[in-house]
């Protein structure tokens, strides 16, 4: 039987780990609805910004004067997959299941034959897919300085991207983070977006006008499309920040119940072991007073 | 006829006015236009530059920089790269965005690219220059 002492001292450790989870969910709880307040403002660009773009694909992607952003390469040779995870952990399976979709399509690419390279956002990523993939790795981009991301950061992402683009140094680029659907599920997503992909749902709504494009559909496509990387980055490293956050807080909410759940089981352990130590020396007394 | 439009101003990071308007000078790449309802169906791409929304409230200004138009007969967005209300924009402001343009004309022709970037990269320094004589500061 566990000494009165131990036990008492793991309750109090036990609670004291329940207050620090309990913070951090509030604190992730904060976070959450800056995070969301933030993707959502950035919804009514993005829902334009592709819209026009759909419509812009549609008139001039077939032709092959198409920017090669748009029709890609030809191949699909090099695979660039650009993998955003968070800067800290604690934050439930979040980081883990961005990791895993990763790794799992990165083995389906090696198995083809295809060139794998990486590029991860934030530190976790890089950690987890360090391991399997280290030859692969060409960069990293460090977010943990950044308090609150701005399109800046996005910018910056997709210019080291399309710089490398433009290089030759890869043919398809896809970027993995987690959609936030909601507090308990995130969903680890795969987004191709070099060659980008436009299609669907704004079609309809652009074909019934005819623009005048000025300057010329082609220049504005080729202005447009470098933007249109940038602002999938910016949304994806927004829903990451909410699914993060999201993630962190359910996390936190589990552990701070099962703190709670193991102070009681500990609790009753102790209460059941200080009554035996109080019987046991009644039973001392009472037989020494009978022995006299 | 209406006589007011649907104007909608988006930034990435936020929607900065969206409002009934009369009409809307826009710092079009190839020249500043004014959309008024009814105006043709077209997409323009911008210049860095001011854009001024004229509504029964009266006149307001922003400043923008790059991005692109999208006209319709009854709807006007905007979907600028940065866009700051003019009354909040100050000389600081400014003078990042200058030094910003001016960085990227020094790294085009350090860089040796193409003489179209370059070109571009000047035609942006001088832009934002321009800018600043038109507000004045």
């Amino acid at each position: 039987m566990p000494n009165l002492k131990d036990l008492k001292n793991r309750i109090a450790s036990v609670k004291s780990t329940r207050k620090i989870t309990k913070a951090m969910q509030m604190v992730a709880a904060a976070k959450l609805r800056r995070a969301q307040e933030a993707a959502e403002d950035s919804r009514p660009y993005t829902k334009r910004f592709n819209a026009v773009m759909a419509g812009l694909a549609a008139s001039v992607g077939g032709s092959d004067s198409a920017p090669k952003l748009l029709r890609g390469t030809g191949s699909d040779q090099v695979q660039l997959l650009v993998v955003m995870t968070s800067e800290r952990g604690l934050c439930g399976g979040f980081n883990a299941n961005i990791s895993k979709l990763a790794r799992q399509k990165a083995q389906e690419l090696k198995a083809a034959g295809k060139t794998v390279k990486i590029l991860t956002v934030g530190k976790k990523g890089r950690d987890a897919l360090r391991r399997d993939f280290a030859d692969d790795f060409i960069g990293h981009v460090d977010l943990s300085e950044v308090k609150r991301i701005g399109y800046a950061n996005a910018q910056n992402i997709a210019k080291d991207i399309l710089t490398r683009f433009d290089a030759g140094e890869f043919d398809v680029a896809t970027l993995f983070f987690a959609e936030f659907v909601n507090v308990v599920t995130q969903v680890p997503t795969a987004q191709q977006i070099i060659p980008a992909s436009y299609e669907g749902g704004a079609a309809e709504e652009t074909s019934s006008a005819v623009y005048d494009y000025e300057p010329s559909e082609e220049a504005i496509l080729a202005d447009l499309l470098p933007r249109g990387v940038s602002t999938q980055i910016f949304s994806a490293l927004l829903e990451n920040g909410a699914s993060e956050q999201g993630a962190r807080m359910s996390a936190m909410d589990n552990a701070t119940r099962n703190a709670g759940e193991m102070i009681d089981k500990l609790t009753i352990e102790f209460n059941r072991s200080r009554q035996a130590v109080i019987t046991n020396e009644l039973i001392e007394i009472i037989s020494g007073a009978e022995a006299l | 006829m209406a006589d007011t439009m649907q104007f909608d101003l988006v930034s990435p990071e936020r929607s900065l006015a969206s409002l009934q308007v009369n009409a809307v000078q826009i710092p079009g790449a190839e020249g500043d236009m004014t959309a008024m309802p009814m105006h043709a169906p077209t997409i323009t791409t911008l210049r860095p530059g001011v854009l001024r929304v004229e509504s029964s409230q009266g006149t307001s200004e922003f400043v923008v920089t790059g991005g692109f138009a999208e006209i319709s007969a009854e709807a006007l967005s905007v979907l600028a790269e940065r866009a700051i209300p003019m009354d909040e924009m100050t000389r600081a402001h400014l003078d990042e965005l200058i030094e910003e343009a001016r960085t990227m004309y020094k790294t085009a022709q350090d860089d040796e690219q193409p003489h179209d970037i370059v070109e571009e990269a000047a035609k942006l320094l001088s832009d934002m220059e321009a800018l600043g004589t038109h507000m004045s500061l």
